[in-house]
């Protein structure tokens, strides 16, 4: 049977069907999967994001466990691979890319986007990252900064800790959160400075 | 030592004769693909291909490493030319028949319904 | 296999096993046969070059291997590395 030669609609609904017929799985499981995946988005690494730039000790945890420091928040990651988190610092900015797949944090981000899944970003971003987030995010790194580009291979997943951002100080921790963005966490992007 | 597989002085890595479709880290062939950076959200049919590759797993019948061999099974034209969720179907379909989770006669009387 | 401490060089093997048949590598094709320096064990996982078929699978140490960008594409900038997950049946000490 070749697969990709049928319709992809009817190939799902006759798969999908023929596993509740036979008892393999349930709708129930697969809705309760789908709502635990809608619950990661990344706001919540947003919220992880802002408790380490307002608390050095739990930076600390972030960088050495990070699945562990996130559970301290109430943000649950059981049965996922383990999260790595790197930190962009005044001398290092970290890129992440999947270029065998599209491995990404999605235990606490949510989805991948698009961007993240296409061929372009996964052969790009090891070959000329610098041009490629110049020109896709306007991301200009300095020449004097190391970019470390990150390629997501095995069991872990992993995330950026970006930098926060200048004209912050004395933010709160959720006024703070609300600035991360999702292209931040992967390093496409770069926090601007608040005016 | 001489390496197993030599490419000639200043080849590009993408030359290595062993290398894969889907390993496409820095190929000439994707560098200029467009890359569409607008927010989508997922289609039902996402969604639902979601959904099953996850309860799959948790049945312990479809492991991540299972998925991505059944993803890098296809040929590349077919890579290329299906959506990421379509990708995890067919490599899901493949590795249930393989198991005999489904066998072909159910899939086909199935999709004859 | 006796275990790399972080600072070691290694290389990483020139193996190509798609060519053997089916595979499953996550190995990247342009870092073999590349050296680079271990920066850290990552802990130890089950060998997905097995789990890929189902077959039984040997617990491997996995590392974290920074490579420098401009030795696989002169075109990257010098400075910048690559950081990359690698099984130890992948290295070799350089």
């Amino acid at each position: 049977m070749n697969l990709a030669e049928l319709d992809s609609d009817r190939l799902l609904a006759a798969f999908r069907g023929l596993l509740i017929g036979k008892g393999v799985l349930n709708e129930e499981e697969l809705s309760r999967s789908g709502a635990a995946m809608d619950a990661a988005s990344p706001a919540r690494g947003g919220q992880v994001v802002a408790r380490a730039w307002v608390d050095a000790a739990y930076r600390a945890r972030l960088l050495d466990n990070a699945t562990s420091a996130i559970e301290e928040l109430g943000i649950y990651l059981t049965g996922s691979p383990p999260l790595g988190v790197l930190e962009n610092t005044e001398a290092v900015h970290n890129i992440i890319v999947c270029t065998l797949c599209s491995c990404y944090p999605r235990m606490l981000l949510g989805y991948p986007p698009l961007w993240y899944k296409s061929a372009g970003y996964r052969s790009r971003a090891v070959r000329d990252p610098r041009g490629l987030v110049r020109e896709e995010w306007g991301t200009v790194i300095p020449p004097e900064k190391k970019v470390r580009v990150l390629d997501s291979t095995a069991d872990y997943r992993w995330m950026v800790l970006p930098q926060r951002p200048r004209g912050t100080e004395g933010w709160s921790e959720e006024r703070l959160a609300g600035l991360v963005r999702e292209t931040d966490l992967i390093g496409v992007t770069v926090l601007p400075e608040v005016l | 030592m001489p390496p197993d597989t030599a490419l000639p002085e200043n080849a590009l890595p993408e030359n290595a004769r062993g290398r894969s479709h889907h390993d496409m880290g820095g190929v000439t062939q994707f560098l200029c693909a467009p890359i569409d950076k607008e927010a989508h959200e997922l289609t039902p049919f996402d969604r639902q291909v979601d959904a099953l590759r996850q309860v799959l797993a948790l049945h312990g019948l479809f492991s991540t490493d299972e998925m991505r061999r059944g993803i890098e099974s296809l040929a590349p034209d077919v890579y290329d030319a299906s959506s990421y969720y379509q990708r995890w179907l067919y490599s899901m379909v493949k590795v249930m028949l393989e198991k005999g989770v489904v066998t072909e006669a159910e899939l086909a009387q199935a999709l004859a319904a | 296999m006796s275990g790399f401490a972080p600072g070691t060089r290694v290389r990483v093997r020139d193996a190509w096993p798609e060519l053997e048949g089916p595979a499953h590598v996550r190995t990247p094709h342009y870092v073999r046969g590349r050296t680079g320096t271990v920066l850290r064990r990552l802990g130890a996982f089950r060998n997905p070059e097995d789990l890929a078929f189902a077959r039984p699978a040997a617990t491997i140490p996995l590392y974290h291997v920074a490579f420098e960008q401009a030795e696989i594409w002169p075109e990257n900038a010098p400075g910048d590395e690559f950081l990359i997950e690698i099984y130890e049946h992948w290295l070799e000490a350089a």
